[in-house]
């Protein structure tokens, strides 16, 4: 642990690190819980939320540490920069990620719908298995998975969701000039704006899947335009989620006065994050819901 | 801590040496204790997998079903292949990456230490929920590694298991390959410029980028493959607008850049051997990095080349046929200046070195027969037959794994401080290599006659070339069992070890003492052109 006083001219490294192994055992625990319930069996739920807990308590553990040394003065710029870019590579990971299921949308859209409808080299897939099955977009496939559905209309909600989005970028850049100009009472209120946004976002985004699940008969069972509607904006809407609960942490700790001008790695790291979920929901907006 | 009040005062967490017990593994942040977590990890995964290709290699001894039902066959193709990419090369490369990186560049340790500890220890439970499966009632996955559907979605219950596992070995590669991009990016001692790091640790600084780029779709389609099993989505089902090949795509768009992540570090430490014992600096430095960053870079563009044969329209064949192609210049420009160091070089063959020739022979054979199969029109002949099998067993058996062997004699004095016995090194080289041979060399004509891969049976004008691959798979699974002696011998005690260790040995990591302190460079080393072994220092 540390007790050491701070020394600038080390890089700081730590003896133990106790988390990392309750992070294990919390994450097998949410897995195996999963793979239970979904094979059906009832104990599964339970072992999974056991799991969540587990994760978040060490989380909160993890990070508590990192913040007291942080805020003891043990990290000098050069591990401040190997957070930043352990942080900016974190975020070209989920970059990856989010191009696996936009690739998927691509792909399905402009060859395999095509194809199934009898283009190309699949005309007697068409003729043989799928006849009749027009190549249309939006699509729940030749054999109508799902039953009939309407798709949710770009520029309502969405457009709405958009400017939410959008501001919110805004808003937490103000929060960061705030912070550089140690103004800490500008600082917490744009940072309480965005999570506010943020969480709006959320409401309305709930809304609409209840909206599309109840009256639009669109489902995650409603052919590859569901999957990859609900799958895109799923997996967006839980970064959402947990990037307004970031800010919500970074926000309390603006208060109790944990950044400086200089020295704010943990505000700039959910900023960069908050970016990036915003520009996600940007293509989503055009490729899911416009295009 | 045993440390004096002095020291203790003057900077503790830099002077205390490793804790006690079994709990100063679990909760170590120390790169050296991380490595050789690491590295036996692999090692116990490289006996596992090895184990499961002797029942593989005892069906296939004779035609007919003698030993295990096909169904349990296909869970050992299928777990071997797993087993062995996530759980034996990938980590022994990480390993070897966390002993040997701070130590190349003057690092005190990886740059985010917390973080680190975290990479491995998550791979242990991952391994036991994927081995778990094994003993289900349902079975464990069978449908082979590639994991394709819709074969894959048959899976009994084992198969949430299977894909959980997956995704945390691919949060374990990825928080590894963060902590390897800051180490070297964020770490590196004064003067340690990119132009003169040791080529191990730009290929790992390649590799890294690698990995992160594709282990996140790797996750993505395994993702849609639980939803579309689980939760009613048709990614992968036409009926619903989907597409089986869809699959394919995602997954080879991850594994194509996924068998350079298994290769470039190996390229790394070859690139460090050959200098060492032929006594003359890299041929061509600069070049070498290019070409590594060539070659991932074009492994972006080439995945289709594992999907000639799913019907994909011709300018796709073509232009993947091609681009495989233009992977052989990179790859060339390798192996030319590997043979060049050597050229005139005063050369002397101790272990690592035999098994670095035998690297280079051996892994541009795997290139020639993968050039072979990127032609379109042949590969419809070979797909999916015993040359494929044949093909990624020399670049990844006598590439990959060789590549760690003989890392793993090189540092192996660095890192226990004792001298392994060359004797046994060289009867466990010329075992392996004969062997490796014997095994896989026959390979080749059983598929080019047409054997399929991953069955349990084949026709009986197969049997011949079969008897002898078994014979030869036999004899090189023992073979192993002698590396694991004498690491543990020499890990217990032998001959003391100088600092330099080789004699033609260059690089900061020779100039520590052997074994390695549990710290070393707290303060950075003063870099001293002549004790570099690359780049544009003066030689
Ligand atoms: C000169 C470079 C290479 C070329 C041109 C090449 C080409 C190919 C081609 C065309 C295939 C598909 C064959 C088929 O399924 O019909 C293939 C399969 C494979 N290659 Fe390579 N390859 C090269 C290097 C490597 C390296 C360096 C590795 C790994 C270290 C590797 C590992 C594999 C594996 C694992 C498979 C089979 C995957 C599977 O279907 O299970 N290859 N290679
Ligand atoms: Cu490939």
């Amino acid at each position: 642990m540390a007790h050491a006083k701070p020394d600038h001219n080390h890089y700081y490294v730590p003896h133990h690190a106790h988390w990392p192994i309750v992070g294990s055992i919390g994450v097998t625990a949410l897995v195996v819980g999963a793979a239970n319930m979904m094979n059906g069996s009832d104990f599964g739920v339970y072992l999974m939320y056991a799991g969540i807990a587990i994760v978040v308590v060490m989380l909160f553990g993890w990070f508590g540490e990192v913040i007291h040394e942080s805020v003891q003065g043990f990290y000098n710029r050069q591990v401040d920069t190997s957070f930043r870019m352990g942080m900016i590579w974190f975020i070209f990971s989920e970059v990856m990620f989010f191009a696996a299921f936009f690739g998927a949308l691509f792909y399905a859209r402009a060859l395999v719908v095509p194809w199934l409808g009898g283009e190309g080299s699949g005309a007697m897939t068409n003729a043989v298995l799928w006849q009749g099955f027009e190549a249309v977009w939006p699509t729940n496939g030749p054999a109508n998975l799902g039953g009939e559905f309407q798709t949710v209309p770009a520029f309502d909600v969405p457009l709405v969701n958009t400017l939410i989005l959008l501001t919110s970028g805004l808003t937490v850049t103000m929060a960061h000039w705030a912070l550089k100009k140690a103004q800490r009472k500008a600082l917490v209120l744009w940072l309480a704006a965005t999570v506010a946004l943020g969480f709006y976002f959320m409401y309305l985004q709930i809304g609409e899947y209840a909206h599309a699940y109840n009256e639009l008969g669109l489902t995650l069972g409603s052919g590859i335009y569901g999957s990859t509607f609900f799958m895109l904006t799923g997996f967006h809407g839980m970064h959402v989620t947990l990037g307004a609960i970031m800010l919500t942490v970074i926000m309390f700790r603006s208060m109790k006065g944990h950044f400086s001008d200089e020295n704010h790695f943990g505000f700039e790291a959910v900023a960069w994050y908050w970016h990036f979920v915003d520009v996600v929901w940007l293509g989503l907006f055009l490729f899911v819901y416009v295009l | 801590m045993s440390n004096t009040a002095a020291v203790q005062e003057h900077h503790d967490d830099a002077h205390h040496g490793p804790a006690k017990g079994l709990m100063r593994w679990v909760f170590t942040t120390n790169h050296k204790d991380i490595g050789t977590l690491y590295l036996l990890f692999a090692l116990l995964m490289f006996l596992v997998g090895g184990f499961m290709a002797m029942i593989i290699r005892a069906e296939l001894f004779q035609p007919g079903l003698q030993l295990v039902d096909p169904e349990f066959f296909n869970q050992m193709t299928t777990m071997h292949a797993l087993v062995m990419i996530f759980g034996a090369v990938m980590p022994a490369f990480v390993g070897l990456a966390n002993w040997m990186v701070p130590m190349m560049i003057g690092a005190p340790d990886m740059a985010l230490p917390r973080m680190n500890n975290w990479s491995f220890w998550i791979l242990p439970f991952a391994f036991v929920m994927l081995l778990s499966t094994l003993f289900m009632p349902s079975g464990g996955p069978a449908g082979g590694w590639t994991l394709y559907p819709p074969l894959s979605l048959q899976t009994g219950n084992s198969f949430a298991f299977v894909i959980f596992a997956i995704h945390m070995m691919g949060i374990s590669s990825i928080m590894g390959a963060i902590n390897i991009i800051a180490t070297i990016l964020n770490m590196r001692a004064p003067g340690m410029t990119l132009l003169r790091m040791p080529l191990f640790v730009w290929t790992w600084l390649i590799t890294a980028f690698l990995l992160i780029a594709v282990m996140p779709v790797l996750a993505g389609a395994v993702t849609m493959l639980l939803t579309d099993r689980f939760f009613d989505t048709s990614f992968f089902n036409a009926a619903g607008g989907g597409d089986p090949v869809m699959f394919q795509h995602i997954f080879w768009f991850f594994g194509h850049p996924e068998v350079y992540i298994m290769i470039l570090p190996a390229f790394g430490v070859i690139s460090e051997i050959i200098p060492t014992f032929a006594r003359k600096p890299l041929f061509g430095y600069s070049a070498m990095v290019y070409a590594t960053a060539s070659i991932a870079f074009l492994s972006f563009i080439v995945w289709a080349h594992h999907m000639f044969t799913v019907g994909m329209p011709l300018g796709g064949e073509l232009f993947f046929m091609y681009a495989t192609m233009v992977i052989a210049v990179p790859t060339g420009v390798k192996v030319f200046n590997w043979v060049s160091t050597m050229w005139r070089g005063s050369m002397t063959f101790e272990t690592p070195m035999l098994f670095a020739l035998a690297f280079v022979i051996l892994f541009t054979i795997g290139g020639f027969s993968g050039l072979m199969l990127a032609i379109v029109p042949a590969d419809f002949q070979y797909h999916d037959t015993y040359f494929v099998v044949a093909h990624f067993h020399y670049v990844l058996v006598t590439g990959a794994i060789f590549g760690i062997i003989a890392g793993v004699y090189y540092w192996l004095p660095k890192w226990t401080g004792h001298m392994y016995s060359e004797r046994l090194g060289k009867i466990h080289f010329w075992w392996s290599t004969i062997s490796v041979n014997v095994l896989f060399f026959p390979q080749h004509y059983l598929g080019l006659a047409g054997m399929p891969r991953r069955i349990p049976d084949y026709a009986v004008q197969f049997a011949d070339y079969n008897m002898i691959s078994s014979i030869g798979g036999f004899a090189f699974g023992l073979a192993q069992l002698l590396l694991v002696y004498i690491v543990w011998q020499t890990a217990r005690g032998g001959q003391k070890a100088t600092a330099q260790v080789w004699e033609g040995a260059k690089g900061l990591e020779w100039t520590v003492p052997s074994p390695a302190p549990y710290h070393t460079f707290e303060d950075p080393p003063v870099i001293d052109d002549s004790k570099l072994a690359h780049g544009d220092v003066a030689h």
